[in-house]
């Protein structure tokens, strides 16, 4: 069994450097389109390219909104006027009212991770949380099974009607203080299920959710960030409203 | 058997009960036959004249019910459709279960979502709609369910109580989900036991059903593409690019000859991903833990390297019906080759090593055994069928997007066990290089995408998905929009499959089981 210990050994650091310093590794994020000026006239075809209704304008500039971006590339790809792409990740948005853990949860969190309805990506992008390149137990994130020692529960998916009853059960198990967080577009707005005859508009349609993060699915940088600020370490991006868009600068 | 011997036969046997009708456009051969020769039709194409079952298409016309029944041969042999035909006042059906065990779950879908009735069918009702959640009259997928009506739903009813099958003194059920572990998908096991072994295991899944066949009804083909990336993303390129060929073949279209390519690029860089991740998931079944970090560095390097090259880390937004939305500039695609390469590299000194770590190898070696008839019976599909000497691949049997001029191996095992199937994970990583160092050198010059002009039809769309053969079938209205999706996706054959192997083991087998199986519940819930 030597031979795993000197494979370990030799394969040295892999860890990211976030969030001490960026990582810009080439992959790590899928992006998101980006507010800005765009010409008069061709506003009204982007909007309606967008499946989702990403895009809003306001004197002239788009304004964007991230929470129901679902990474279809119609607004980039195959035109001959794309909008701008941010090579972000840190999305994660905070949901009215308080979402500070205090000291006391500084260091040792337990999340409890619900899949209600997720395709699997969200899943797979939350389970690489745990590889060496993120590591999220060097920050003090741990995943357990069990929502009696959880203090965060990470929610992916629309919730269908099915899980609905499962992820209430988890939610008022859980010991108080606790936070929601809900983990890509689908849990966030029900993304392109939110129609669907069996499943809600999001984690909001049934429990409070305190940190949104958007992304289809939103890479591990992002959904570290998520954590990350529901334990007040990281500034939120900009508060969103359906209603106004987010709007990032592109030096960001 | 060719087509030619199959329509002889058929007709000889059933004369006047079945007519063949050749579709040369979709390699096709559509056998109209009456309710009295379906069933023994149906067992000859499977039983004996080694046809696979590749699913049941129920479709509702205006006036009449029309079941259709999809078997696959190898090359010459092509695709058979078992068309049956009846008055909507009529629901019920012959059963074909008796001999076509794969129809299985086909037909309980079929009895829960569109109120149909099959004759001679053990078990029906309690499955894709819950029954302690749902009223029995519901039936979703009828023309006169109006999705966008209110739903009232019931709260799910506590005493409810599942069907039980061992009745031995002390025997007791073991319920597991549908939140259990760590990061896993929701799925809930009923496993009946005496003590220490798994007497029977009965998945109780759809708990993350999202309705897309019936979310994709009156949508735009731009508009159903989304959700065919999106309701199983781990494999999204696979499933996008099985509906865009459905489309494709529905438009009499052929696709540009580097767009072809490409599209088989990225199907393997997919399949190179997705096992990636099913052996990281195998080594972290088992606690290895150096091993289960080793793979994940080598799943996200191919996460990245997707992600560089196409801009998403599962290859969401490049498919389009006519060929890709954007092209992939050739030196890029050669940088992720040599990138593949270095991991394949590094996921071949991986297996060196599990291979002789015997206590890796107690845990896999005669665990979660599968027979070959067993397999065949069940209609298994992907890896998991080749370890138990099943050798079917789509991309061979009826190839498509250009697959005929690669030139690669299918690999395959006999043993049927947890270990056959890993050796089998690797293997195919292999040969997904292969494929792309050819594709890498065969990139043409010229367009990637060629118009469509959308009209009236519908066909059948076949890939071999990472897990296995994914079939989805498209009908079109002449304005171009969706009237009937249906998907069959690999897992949902291998979920129905996989109490075969987790019977007779120990409840300390079961997740080691469980990863070997690669499912995922996304795919089969839809």
């Amino acid at each position: 069994m030597s031979q795993w210990v000197i494979k370990g050994i030799r394969t040295g650091i892999k860890t990211t450097a976030y969030p001490t310093q960026a990582e810009t590794g080439a992959g790590v994020s899928p992006g998101l389109p980006m507010a800005g000026d765009f010409p008069a006239g061709e506003i009204a075809a982007l909007m309606a390219r967008c499946p989702t209704g990403v895009f809003s304008a306001r004197d002239g500039r788009i304004i964007v909104d991230h929470r129901l971006c679902v990474h279809c590339y119609r607004c980039v790809r195959g035109v001959t006027r794309p909008v701008g792409w941010q090579q972000t990740y840190e999305w994660g948005t905070v949901r009215d009212g308080q979402h500070e853990f205090g000291q006391p949860f500084h260091r040792s969190i337990h999340v409890i991770v619900v899949d209600a309805g997720d395709c699997g990506a969200c899943l797979n992008e939350v389970k690489q949380l745990n590889n060496p390149y993120y590591n999220m137990h060097r920050l003090g994130f741990f995943i357990t099974p069990s929502p009696r020692h959880a203090d965060v529960l990470l929610v992916v998916g629309p919730v269908t009607d099915h899980m609905r009853f499962a992820l209430e059960k988890v939610y008022d198990a859980m010991p108080t203080p606790k936070r929601v967080i809900a983990v890509g577009a689908c849990a966030v707005s029900g993304g392109v299920f939110a129609e669907s005859f069996v499943c809600s508009k999001g984690v909001a349609a049934v429990l409070p959710v305190d940190v949104e993060v958007p992304g289809h699915p939103p890479p591990p940088l992002a959904i570290l960030h998520g954590l990350l600020v529901a334990v007040g370490r990281k500034p939120p991006s900009p508060p969103v409203s359906a209603s106004s868009g987010m709007e990032i600068s592109a030096a960001r | 058997m060719n087509r030619t011997e199959l329509k002889a036969e058929v007709e000889q046997r059933w004369p006047g009960q079945a007519q063949c009708r050749f579709d040369s456009a979709s390699a096709m051969c559509e056998v109209t036959c009456a309710r009295a020769a379906l069933a023994e039709l149906c067992a000859r194409l499977f039983l004996e004249w080694n046809f696979s079952f590749a699913g049941l298409i129920v479709e509702e016309h205006p006036e009449q019910w029309q079941l259709r029944y999809c078997f696959y041969g190898e090359r010459e042999a092509g695709w058979v459709h078992v068309l049956i035909k009846a008055p909507l006042a009529e629901r019920t059906f012959p059963s074909i279960v008796k001999f076509v065990h794969a129809a299985d779950w086909h037909e309980r879908e079929a009895e829960d979502l569109f109120g149909l009735k099959f004759e001679g069918h053990p078990q029906l009702g309690d499955f894709i709609l819950h029954d302690d959640a749902w009223q029995e009259s519901v039936e979703p997928m009828r023309r006169q369910f109006d999705p966008h009506a209110a739903m009232v739903h019931r709260k799910p009813d506590a005493d409810w109580r599942p069907r039980r099958v061992v009745q031995e003194p002390g025997a007791f059920v073991m319920p597991i989900g549908p939140k259990y572990s760590g990061v896993t998908e929701s799925v809930h096991f009923l496993l009946e036991t005496v003590g220490e072994d798994v007497i029977r295991s009965t998945p109780r899944l759809f708990y993350k059903w999202r309705g897309i066949e019936k979310l994709a009804e009156g949508k735009t083909v731009d508009e159903v593409l989304l959700l065919a990336e999106r309701f199983a993303a781990t494999t999204a390129f696979a499933h996008g690019l099985a509906f865009c060929q459905a489309v494709e073949t529905i438009c009499g279209a052929t696709i540009p000859a580097r767009a072809g390519t490409l599209r088989v690029f990225l199907a393997e860089l997919e399949r190179l991903r997705q096992h990636a991740g099913a052996i990281q998931e195998i080594c972290e079944s088992t606690a290895l833990v150096v091993a289960n970090s080793q793979a994940g560095i080598l799943e996200e390097d191919l996460l990245r390297i997707s992600g560089e090259l196409t801009g998403h880390r599962y290859l969401f937004g490049m498919l389009a019906p006519g060929g890709l939305l954007s092209d992939q500039p050739s030196d890029a695609c050669r940088k992720a080759l040599a990138q593949s390469q270095q991991v394949l590299k590094q996921l071949n000194t991986l297996e060196r090593a599990l291979r002789v770590s015997s206590s890796f190898l107690d845990r896999l070696e005669e665990v979660g055994f599968v027979a070959l008839k067993n397999a065949n019976a069940y209609g298994l599909l992907g890896p998991v069928a080749r370890a138990s000497g099943l050798v079917r691949d789509l991309r061979r049997a009826q190839p498509y997007s250009g697959y005929e001029n690669f030139d690669f191996e299918v690999p395959s095992e006999q043993e049927g066990d947890g270990y056959a199937r890993l050796r089998v994970l690797f293997a195919e990583a292999r040969q997904s290089v292969r494929i792309m160092e050819q594709a890498a050198t065969a990139l043409q010059n010229g367009s990637v995408r060629e118009p469509l002009r959308l009209g009236a039809g519908a066909a059948l769309g076949w890939v071999e998905a990472p897990r296995g053969g994914a079939f989805h079938w498209v009908r079109l209205d002449e304005s171009g929009r969706v009237t009937r999706y249906r998907i069959v996706p690999p897992s949902y054959a291998n979920w129905h499959g996989f109490h075969l192997a987790v019977e007779k083991f120990a409840f300390q087998d079961f997740p080691i089981m469980l990863s070997t199986f690669d499912l995922s519940v996304a795919e089969n819930d839809r």
